[in-house]
């Protein structure tokens, strides 16, 4: 199986964005991931997948430094953002985070107008000088999330009166705004409609000719569909990792065949 | 195949159901082998007749395994083995139903070459050649069913076996039209069966290369052993004005 995308969007995706050594995680005595290596490269869209509980939503979490806001979860090993150790006492997670944007499961839009939720990150990081700057930044993104169309006569409009494919897409346009380098997805489309659905997995496609973008997803489709690389974790452990084409297809552990075609293992 | 069962075991069903439809696809389509040859060997009209007449419910179960699979394809959203299993289901069908056209044909000239004077010593060897591509087959449906890939790559080998036997056979028919121009309407029917006979050991390596597929998720990179020489080799066609 080759992957269609990727040969339409020709993008060099050989260098390496995130790498993780032996990380494990911690929520106070349970240890739910067991020493994961892996290389997200750029200009990729990995996936990650799994069962309920397997550690790929915590995982995801620990490139963006999400889990420092629980108390009880400590993180051990070696994360590194082009080279530079995430986990470093000089790094600030918020500056972080601004590099490394993330869109949840659900939308969750501040009750704020449209234009306030996208200018949000913008403002606090500083990004734009003028009101012609920041205009332009809200357009940019709106455009990239594919809603400019919708909303563009709305802009003063409470974000939460959008349905909820374009309040995910409002999500997005607000993580694209501080102009990230990694896109981390957990789940963005479980609870969309099929539509919204493809306009989100359409958007991914799009996103990753500038971004690394990690989604994590229950959808086995939607993985094989918007991927270049698949991730299948259990119990803690990253079981396979390879090209979403050999995943799919031809999984070499029999953990993996097991989950995706939807076997009791 | 996983020893787990699906979390939907109607998924389980649909495959189950699919399989045992190649299966008993094969089992006819050896059958029809056997009997166009024997039909040929003991000039048995009757018996080609019905060759002939068996076809249409092979050529019916091809069509029903391709609409099971599209079926699975569109409801199941079929995965890695699943996937793969789909794939092949209907490649196999394909070639079965290939294989099937050349026993009907067989069946055909078969009643053509009862109406002619035999030829002497031919439709044993050519009954000897179809025998070995209905035991090639038989092995090969043994080997899809218990996914048994060093049997596939085993029955894979043999087509040599049946290629040979059909340059030996090609030499013998023109050895014949040579001495009596008389032989040459049976013989260029005799030598179609042989033809179609070789070509369906192809069509049973086809089928070989998808069980290996299937179980390995690789198709077969060796090169397929070739011993058909009539097409290449000058010497085994000598000039007849030689």
């Amino acid at each position: 199986m080759y992957d269609a995308p990727k040969l339409e969007r020709n993008v060099d995706d050989r260098t390496i964005k995130f790498s993780a050594r032996n990380v494990h995680v911690f929520y106070g005595e349970t240890e739910a991931i067991k020493g994961v290596d892996v290389d997200i490269l750029d200009n990729t869209v990995t996936a990650f997948i799994g069962p309920s509980g397997c550690g790929k939503s915590t995982f995801l979490r620990c490139l963006n430094r999400m889990n420092d806001t629980i108390d009880i979860c400590r993180v051990t090993g070696d994360i590194r953002l082009d080279g530079h150790d995430i986990y470093d006492r000089s790094v600030d997670p918020v500056q972080l985070r601004a590099k490394v944007g993330m869109v949840f499961q659900k939308p969750n839009p501040f009750p704020k107008s449209i234009y306030d939720n996208v200018a949000y990150g913008p403002r606090i990081h500083g990004l734009a000088r003028t009101r012609a700057d920041l205009d332009a930044i809200v357009e940019q993104s709106l455009r990239r999330a594919a809603l400019w169309d919708e909303a563009k006569d709305r802009l003063d409009q409470p974000g939460t009166g959008l349905s909820g494919g374009q309040q995910q897409r409002l999500c997005i346009a607000r993580a694209v705004a501080t102009s990230p380098e990694v896109l981390l997805m957990d789940e963005p489309c479980s609870a969309l409609d099929p539509i919204a659905t493809a306009q989100v997995e359409e958007l991914i496609d799009e996103l990753r000719q500038d971004y690394s973008v990690v989604i994590v997803t229950h959808s086995m489709q939607q993985a094989a569909r918007v991927s270049q690389k698949t991730a299948f974790f259990h119990l803690g452990h990253l079981v396979e990792f390879g090209d979403t084409g050999q995943i799919f297809t031809n999984p070499h552990d029999e953990r993996t065949e097991s989950y995706i075609t939807g076997r009791i293992g | 195949m996983s020893d787990h069962q699906h979390i939907v075991s109607s998924f389980d069903r649909d495959l189950e159901t699919i399989q045992a439809h190649i299966m008993k696809m094969g089992g006819m389509v050896e059958r029809a082998i056997s009997d166009a040859a024997r039909s040929l060997e003991t000039r048995d009209d009757e018996l080609a007749e019905e060759v002939r007449g068996r076809d249409k419910a092979i050529d019916a179960l091809e069509e029903q395994i391709n609409q099971e699979a599209a079926r699975v394809l569109a409801l199941r959203a079929p995965t890695a083995r699943d996937l793969r299993l789909i794939l092949t289901v209907i490649k196999i069908s394909a070639s079965l139903e290939r294989i099937g056209d050349y026993a009907k044909n067989m069946a055909k000239r078969t009643s053509v070459l009862t109406r002619m004077s035999p030829v002497n010593g031919s439709p044993a060897a050519l009954r000897r050649m179809a025998r070995e591509v209905e035991e090639m087959l038989k092995d090969v449906l043994d080997a899809y069913i218990q996914r048994d890939q060093d049997l596939a790559r085993e029955v894979m080998q043999r087509d040599q076996d049946v290629d040979q036997m059909y340059n030996a056979i090609f030499r013998e028919f023109l050895t014949f039209m040579m001495e009596d121009p008389r032989n040459i309407t049976a013989c260029m029917h005799l030598h179609f069966i042989a033809k179609n006979t070789e070509r369906m050991g192809d069509l049973v390596t086809a089928i070989a290369e998808q069980v290996v597929y299937l179980v390995s998720g690789e198709m077969p990179d060796e090169p397929r052993p070739k011993g058909d020489q009539t097409s290449v080799d000058p010497s085994i066609a000598p000039d007849i004005r030689a």
